[in-house]
């Protein structure tokens, strides 16, 4: 896949909350939630197709408005992301699930059906974040 | 075990990696242990296409496989996509299955959108860029082909992304025998009779030369007119019927002496239970 090793494979930043251990209970490390402790599990992906899934979006989105902005010139991606800004702003409270309906429309992602629409429903994961953390990181307190 | 250590970014949908790395885990350990963990289960199958006069005949055995058991005698490998397009799937056998799933339903929308019916083509490129993103994780092998406004067409998509547009097509485990019956017998234009038996009989090598291919041949024979759908058209596997009766006759094997010795038993205990007989 990639020639360059596993050190192309390192992720350029991880979050502050991805070092140090996950205290449970006793103060010890919590294995059954958050799994077996190595430095190498922090920073390596599990699997091959882990770091290009979760990009995959931005990337496809990068190509496009760069490539819209050689053909039509700046305006053009300047005001399609100013709209897809103005649609991720239509949201309900960050713990509970919204539609981003008007978000879907212009992306397109109305007309498709893939793998996100399928697996993995976030309307029906089993685990919930804390409501006040969620809301405090979204404006920015945390 | 699912990772809490990001509660506060937004849940996507899609496949989740959180599992992948205990998954490693138990299959090192197993390995150690001389087991090995449960394969997904593949189609082992001859899947065949042509082109032929009036438009495309599909062709495809009946069996599937978890490694060395046969685990469905008569599933169907020939699915939808769309009115006038068909789809034969090779490979891992749920990746087929969701995949020309997938397919068929991005098919629909799209020609819902563009007004028009679908495009043989736009099947394809949408499968192989679907299988190209995914790297080849996704194990399956599709043979497309439909007639559409542009005429009849025929691709095949391999798991990693790559397709062909040929004539005449062959995938999974029994291509080898179903190619070569192609390669000697196959001409451009043939008629429809003609055509019908040529797939037979590659389906047929291969059902029979190739372990993995078995049970009865399915064909999907797709024209302009419209779609004619002939599952088990042929079944060369059927267990014959038993020339002569292998049973002996009685009084074959001679008694030469007897002897009666009668048990002697002592009644220990008896006791009556009376049943209901309404």
């Amino acid at each position: 896949m990639n020639t360059r090793g596993l050190r192309s494979q390192l992720k350029d930043s991880v979050p502050v909350t991805g070092l140090g251990t996950q205290i449970g209970a006793y103060g010890v490390q919590d294995t059954l939630r958050s799994g077996f402790s190595s430095v190498k599990n922090e920073l390596l992906p599990s699997h091959a197709l882990e770091l290009s899934e979760k990009n995959f979006q931005l990337n496809q989105d990068k190509m496009n408005f760069s490539t819209l902005r050689n053909i039509q010139g700046l305006h053009a991606p300047l005001k399609l992301q100013m709209e897809y800004r103005a649609a991720r702003q239509i949201q309900r409270l960050p713990f509970l699930q919204s539609s981003h309906l008007a978000l879907d429309t212009l992306k397109g992602n109305d007309e498709s059906i893939s793998f996100e629409d399928i697996l993995n429903d976030p309307a029906q994961s089993e685990m919930m974040g804390e409501p006040h953390i969620m809301v405090e990181y979204k404006l920015g307190l945390m | 075990m699912l990772n809490t250590s990001r509660p506060c970014q937004p849940q996507s949908g899609g496949f989740s990696f959180e599992d992948s790395r205990r998954n490693a885990v138990l299959e090192g350990n197993l390995s150690e242990l001389g087991y090995s963990s449960p394969k997904a289960r593949k189609t082992g199958t001859t899947i065949a296409g042509i082109v032929f006069k009036d438009g495309v005949i599909l062709g495809a055995d009946t069996r599937a496989t978890d490694d060395m058991v046969v685990a469905d005698k008569n599933c169907m490998k020939i699915h939808y996509i769309a009115p006038n397009i068909y789809c034969c799937g090779a490979g891992v056998a749920a990746d087929a299955e969701v995949t020309t799933q997938m397919m068929s339903s991005n098919v629909e929308l799209h020609s819902l959108s563009t007004g028009r019916p679908p495009l043989v083509v736009t099947v394809t490129r949408q499968l192989k860029q679907m299988l190209f993103r995914y790297q080849g994780h996704i194990g399956s092998s599709l043979i497309v082909g439909g007639v559409d406004v542009t005429g009849a067409h025929l691709y095949s998509a391999y798991p990693h992304g790559s397709y062909d547009k040929l004539p005449f097509l062959t995938m999974g485990s029994g291509a080898g025998p179903a190619i070569s019956i192609f390669e000697d017998r196959f001409r451009p234009n043939m008629e429809l009779e003609d055509a019908k038996q040529l797939v037979r009989d590659a389906i047929v090598a291969g059902i029979f030369c190739d372990l993995g291919s078995g049970s009865n041949v399915d064909l999907c024979i797709i024209t302009q007119a419209g779609v004619q759908y002939l599952r088990a058209y042929d079944q060369p596997a059927q267990k014959g019927k038993k020339e002569g009766q292998y049973k002996y006759k009685p009084g074959t094997t001679a008694v030469l002496t007897k002897t009666v010795t009668p048990l002697p038993l002592d009644i220990v205990d008896e006791s009556v239970q009376l049943m209901d007989t309404q």
